[in-house]
């Protein structure tokens, strides 16, 4: 077991102990802010871990996946609204709703190939975008406020923030157990035979459309319990959620931690939205000897590196994260 | 009917100006295989140096040619700093680089202009409405708009189908390397091309900026409507993009213009008025899946491939 040592498993382990530790951190410094953060940086983790099984192993990209988010979220904000209140009943109708969708849509746009297969997944999230800023009865573009965190009978208490941290923690790495089981079992050889070469899958006797739209629904319904946490997590939801620069966040989260890797949408969305929340810092400290008005002003303008620095990983870090540290593992 | 008429021609507009957008998506897309997410925010820049320059000239149309010719300039240097090395590489790399792209000019254009949003008034002479029927009075600048963007898609149509440029652009878009060893400087011919696109956008974004206020991330949302154009139309082919653009702003503005009349028939007037706008931008999305199901390479799909 050397391979355990190596740079890519002491990273992953590094930083599966960091939010492990995080939440006691936090207790020590009394910053609250960090639990805050990392609980969202938890919820859109695991969104990009499930959309990285249709993604990075099945090779279908689909450009709406935030739209399971948020019809996850208006399950948990519809049904408070309406008094129901129990988490029981809140989130397995987000996930079913969301299998369901995710069921139609994966029906219906898995006959098309490539580019067409990317805008028809992002026809079918504009639909539901635009159904939920019709939503006159919920709030329509403004969105719809959640009083209240789902109950459990008692069972957890959501209102606590480390409990909840610890919530969504152990869901994302049940999702990144689960995509585990699923990519080395029988079922995910199809689907990555699939990506590689559907003609000669089929050739071979496999039914690929089947495999590949049990995939879609999985991913689906995975992201649908996300955006149930995400809905609980800000106690809003608003068809912002869906908008579709969201789901080019959750493909950009996917690529810059490594496509087809368990860990590597963990490592894209800490690495994206800590480095969201590190740059000001970092701009500000580095402009400081210019004065302090003009490196606040600077701070301001963060996402001019950002951009480029998406640029640069695509074009010199292929793989993304986890594959420069595969690359240095080779080494 | 008069109603009916304004509305129709108001789609028109609309779509023509789709078209503007989505001619340059399709060519960049068709011809060097390169999804760019960042077209919109050439339009944006288009928009932004049509406000800058007009209020330096004085004169609309000068700034409007000068803006033309700056977005022209950037998005010449964006293929040549950026996009040429993106060339032949997966299309999720291009979705990330190109998003990095947006944020990239957003930014840049809050740094440059300045959060608030600017507007590009209008010269007296495009102003005053023209009565083109009796009793049907249409603002003299849409109709301004209807014009350019007409003789820019013929100008397109000349340039593809009959000149030796358009012939080259063709040669390229159908084999590559082929073109390349007759002769052709194909680094050069797709920079051409790249920045004939920036300039279409440049113009949509300009032509629109007095309809609507210049500001950031407003090429987002049309950004996407451009997609769906080219995917309705076939991506690669112009002509395809043209009827699609077309349909597509009829749809847009006749939903917009006559759905709370019906709804209201329905729900009550203040749920119609939220319903009927989100209603008619689900038609468009519907249209575009219904296209793909029928047809998973859209209407005129371009066959070389």
């Amino acid at each position: 077991m050397k391979s355990l040592l190596a740079p890519r498993h002491a990273v992953i382990a590094a930083v599966v102990l960091l939010l492990l530790a995080l939440p006691a951190y936090t207790q020590l410094t009394g910053n609250a802010f960090l639990v805050t953060l990392f609980t969202r940086i938890v919820i859109l983790a695991m969104a990009a871990t499930s959309l990285n099984l249709i993604l990075g192993y099945g090779g279908m990209v689909s450009f709406g996946h935030s739209v399971y988010l948020g019809i996850g979220g208006y399950a948990v904000g519809i049904l408070a609204v309406e008094g129901v209140r129990s988490g029981f009943v809140q989130w397995p109708v987000g996930i079913a709703v969301c299998a369901l969708f995710a069921l139609i849509v994966g029906a219906l746009s898995l006959r098309t190939r490539g580019v067409y297969f990317i805008m028809i997944t992002l026809a079918f999230a504009q639909l539901v975008y635009y159904f939920g800023v019709g939503l006159d009865r919920y709030g329509a573009d403004d969105g719809l406020s959640i009083a209240q965190r789902s109950s459990f009978a008692g069972l957890i208490d959501l209102s606590n923030r480390a409990v909840f941290y610890y919530l969504c923690l152990a869901l994302l790495l049940g999702t990144i157990f689960l995509t585990s089981r699923l990519v080395n079992s029988r079922f995910g050889m199809v689907l990555q035979g699939a990506r590689s070469n559907e003609r000669r899958m089929r050739a071979i006797g496999f039914p690929t459309f089947r495999y590949r739209l049990t995939a879609f629904v999985i991913s689906g319904a995975l992201c649908g319990l996300a955006g149930a946490l995400l809905a609980n997590h800000t106690g809003f939801i608003s068809p912002a959620t869906m908008h579709w620069t969201r789901s080019g966040d959750l493909i950009v989260m996917v690529v810059l931690g490594g496509m087809a890797s368990l860990f590597g949408p963990l490592m894209g969305a800490v690495a994206l939205l800590s480095l969201e929340e590190a740059l000001p810092v970092l701009i500000r400290a580095a402009a400081s000897p210019l004065g302090a008005d003009t490196a606040v002003r600077m701070a301001e303008y963060w996402q001019i590196v950002l951009g480029p620095l998406f640029l640069l990983v695509v074009l010199f870090a292929r793989g993304g994260i986890d594959g420069v540290l595969r690359g240095a593992q080779r080494a | 009917m008069l109603l009916l008429i304004e509305q129709c021609l108001n789609g028109l507009q609309f779509g023509l100006l789709l078209f503007l957008l989505a001619a340059g998506l399709t060519l960049v897309f068709g011809i060097m295989d390169l999804v760019n997410l960042a077209h919109g925010s050439l339009y944006m820049l288009g928009a932004y140096f049509a406000a800058t320059f007009v209020s330096w000239t004085d004169s609309f149309v000068i700034g409007a040619v000068l803006a033309l010719g700056a977005t022209l300039i950037v998005g010449m240097l964006m293929e040549v700093v950026a996009l040429r090395r993106l060339y032949g590489r997966d299309h999720l790399d291009h979705v990330l680089g190109t998003f990095g792209l947006i944020l990239f000019f957003n930014e840049l254009v809050r740094v440059v202009w300045g959060p608030a949003g600017l507007s590009l008034p209008l010269p007296m002479w495009l102003i005053s409405p023209i009565e083109i029927l009796p009793g049907l009075f249409y603002p003299a600048y849409r109709i301004a708009i209807i014009v350019t963007a007409l003789a820019v898609a013929v100008f397109l149509y000349v340039l593809v189908m009959r000149t030796r440029l358009g012939m080259l652009i063709r040669a390229g878009a159908s084999n590559r390397e082929m073109t390349g060893a007759l002769g052709v400087n194909i680094n050069l011919l797709y920079t051409m091309v790249f920045g004939l696109g920036a300039a279409l956008a440049g113009l949509a974004g300009l032509m629109q900026a007095p309809i609507l206020t210049v500001q950031i991330g407003m090429g987002e949302n049309i950004l996407i409507l451009a997609f769906v154009v080219i995917i309705i139309g076939g991506i690669g082919s112009i002509r395809g993009a043209f009827i699609a653009a077309i349909l597509v702003g009829l749809i847009d503005t006749i939903g917009r213009a006559f759905l709370p009349d019906l709804l209201r028939a329905v729900f009550n007037s203040r749920t119609a008025a939220t319903v009927a706008p989100a209603m008619s931008s689900m038609m468009i999305y519907l249209l575009m899946a219904v296209v793909l199901m029928l047809r998973p390479e859209g209407l005129f799909p371009v066959s070389s491939k």
